[in-house]
């Protein structure tokens, strides 16, 4: 199979993740679509790992995994401490300093 | 290249000779990386002292580690640079991922001195009232309990405080020095992570205003790893595009000057999306670092509710750190290019300048003020960075030396004033502040005045420096929008001197905390950089020069 393919699923993950996050009210759901988007990258990261025959695209994708973890403990960490202060996790409550 | 050969790249038939002894072990100058490793040392060292020492000295020892990890790393780069690493050795170490020239000992040494002075304002414990008898810093007792709980009660009496803030400053500061000598794009990224993720922690650590910094955090965190994202695809297309993230190779590949090309590399080279998409998605996460608009939503609001050391702190080394990366990026790896990325940021320049002295105007609150004064110095900034000249490369370094320490200062400054509330940040509650603290008034003052650019304080020679080199790098049209925003980014300075001292004081106003030692120094450090800066800057600006040449 023509590995071109898989950079166009790439591209459609970056771009649902994208979306997720501009469009989604729910700070964990925006934090996941995030994810997706690390993802869609490490999917891209392989695809032209291979295309080009070299193994850096293959290492890089294990430094994102890990990237993508430490990011969750962080992430989860605010988030929780913002839901458990205010009962909602949701990004639009979160508006103390809105002009 | 066939199936068959791309397999045998990760695979071996069991015929073949021992092939785990074919792989060479990696080269580590480790004496030209002692900056960054000495700081990771005394990081990890201080999880440590988290968990070993007892908690009544972990204050000193968590601080005096720092401190020396600080110092020590300081002179180390100073060496390496009196050895020659900054200019005629200047080198790249560790199999590549790491460039040790002239840029990147320029700004880790500022870097380093930055997160000193910010270091002491963390450190301040004179400020706040004393909680049950026990001294406390600016940040939260313990950060797990939920703002108005019994559990934080508990905390504040039993006097816990949040030691942690010196170890995650620590990592911040390694993954900064990192950044902008990163040679490869997958240590560029990992570098971004690795200051950032801690940043994120230290805004959510306010002892005041708990429920503000926590919001501050939360859209630091969801935006920043919203752009690294972007940055990370963009990483991904220029590996697709040139075959390598080496910066040295990408560049190679863009010049159109690599030998050796096979025929996957034939073909994504001829795919300019790839290239042009790459590089912009790249460009976007490190101007989401820098503050610039249209990348600067979170700026105002995470400069606003972080405790203000960090906000000082953030301000200064993450924008010495981002530009740093983005001088490299745009000079060593994207020259090529130069015609494709101009114009764009020359139109990123124009409304980061305009856009963020004019906000400026309307704003209410001197953290805030600050904030949108700091998007302004980043617009300032990257018309030296536009120039695309040695002169160029050298204002800029000289301006975020500069910039940094005047920042730091000022927000030391704001950490001073304050109410039964905390930090009194309203600029309303600053009227007649110079009658009542002439001093406290005074030095804010020359602050003021460096960042609107005012003769004889440092930020005049920078902003001189970067418009100079500009107008001769043929962005002649640059420099007068800057000019401008200055004169409009000067009102609103001014405007904030004369409500200090031509007003009277309310009589529910503010009082003024009298710090320790560590904020003096950090205060002192700023006034004292501000003025030497503006009355004698060549020593600097030929130093700045000096350090001005990439290695590639």
């Amino acid at each position: 199979m023509n590995p071109v393919n898989y950079l166009y699923l790439a591209a459609l993950l970056f771009t649902i993740g994208a979306t997720g996050v501009l469009i989604r009210r729910n700070a964990i759901v925006v934090f996941m679509c995030i994810e997706l988007m690390l993802n869609a990258c490490n999917l891209a990261f392989v695809t032209f790992s291979r295309m080009h025959g070299n193994l850096d695209g293959q290492i890089i994708a294990f430094f994102t995994m890990v990237v993508a973890a430490a990011e969750v403990v962080v992430g989860l960490a605010i988030i929780v401490s913002l839901f458990r202060s205010r009962h909602s996790a949701s990004v639009d409550d979160a508006s103390l300093m809105k002009l | 290249m066939s199936a068959s050969a791309v397999h045998s790249l990760w695979t071996t038939a069991a015929t073949a000779a021992d092939p785990i002894s074919k792989i060479d072990t990696p080269k580590i100058e480790y004496g030209q990386l002692s900056p960054t490793l000495i700081v990771v040392g005394a990081a990890i060292a201080g999880v440590l002292v988290e968990a070993f020492v007892p908690r009544k000295y972990r204050y000193y020892a968590q601080l005096i580690l720092s401190a020396v990890a600080l110092i020590v790393a300081f002179v180390a780069v100073v060496l390496l640079a009196t050895h020659g690493y900054g200019t005629t050795k200047a080198r790249i170490a560790a199999m590549g991922a790491i460039a040790v020239d002239g840029p990147a000992l320029f700004l880790q040494g500022t870097m380093l001195l930055a997160a000193l002075v910010g270091l002491f304002t963390f450190a301040e414990r004179r400020l706040d009232p004393e909680a049950h008898g026990a001294r406390v810093d600016s940040f939260a007792a313990q950060a797990a309990s939920v703002p108005g709980s019994e559990s934080e009660q508990a905390a504040v009496k039993a006097g816990f405080t949040t030691t942690e803030v010196f170890p995650l400053l620590l990592f911040a500061v390694a993954g900064m020095l990192v950044f902008p000598s990163a040679n490869d794009l997958l240590t560029l990224f990992i570098a971004l992570e690795v200051f950032s993720l801690p940043l994120y922690l230290l805004c959510a650590l306010a002892r005041r205003k708990r429920l503000m910094s926590q919001e501050a955090a939360v859209k630091y965190f969801l935006l920043g790893a919203f752009a690294s994202a972007f940055t990370l695809f963009g990483i991904a297309l220029l590996y697709g595009y040139a075959g390598s993230v080496s910066y040295g190779t990408i560049a190679q590949v863009v010049d159109g000057t690599l030998q050796n090309v096979n025929p996957a590399l034939a073909d994504t080279m001829g795919n300019d999306a790839l290239l042009l998409v790459g590089a912009a998605m790249i460009v976007m996460g490190l101007l989401f670092k820098v503050g610039a608009v249209p990348f600067h939503m979170w700026t105002p609001d995470v400069y606003q509710g972080a405790p203000t050391p960090v906000t000082g702190f953030m301000a200064a080394a993450t924008k010495v750190a981002a530009f740093g990366a983005l001088l490299r990026l745009l000079y060593v790896v994207l020259p090529g290019l130069r015609w494709d990325w101009r114009p764009v940021m020359w139109g990123v320049a124009i409304i980061t300048m305009l856009g963020g002295a004019i906000v400026a105007i309307t704003q209410t609150d001197i953290k805030r003020l600050l904030a949108y004064s700091s998007i302004a110095h980043a617009g300032f900034i990257l018309a030296g960075v536009i120039a695309t000249t040695p002169d160029g490369v050298s204002s800029v370094l000289f301006y975020l030396a500069a910039y940094s320490f005047v920042t730091i200062g000022a927000f030391a400054v704001v950490t001073l004033v304050r109410d039964a509330g905390g930090e009194a940040t309203h600029l309303s509650k600053w009227a007649g502040l110079g009658r009542r603290s002439p001093l406290v008034a005074a030095v804010f003052a020359v602050f003021l005045l460096a960042f609107a650019g005012i003769p004889l304080t440092s930020g005049f020679a920078g902003k001189f420096a970067v418009f100079k080199a500009a107008a001769e790098g043929g962005a002649a049209p640059l420099v007068v929008v800057g000019v401008i925003s200055s004169a409009i980014a000067a009102f609103f300075y001014i405007r904030v001197i004369v409500l200090m001292f031509f007003s009277e004081p309310r009589p529910d106003g503010p009082t003024v905390a009298v710090p320790s030692m560590l904020t003096v120094t950090a205060i002192a450090v700023g006034v004292a950089v501000t003025l030497v800066l503006g009355v004698a800057p060549q020593y600097f600006l030929d130093l700045a020069n000096q350090a001005g040449v990439f290695v590639r």
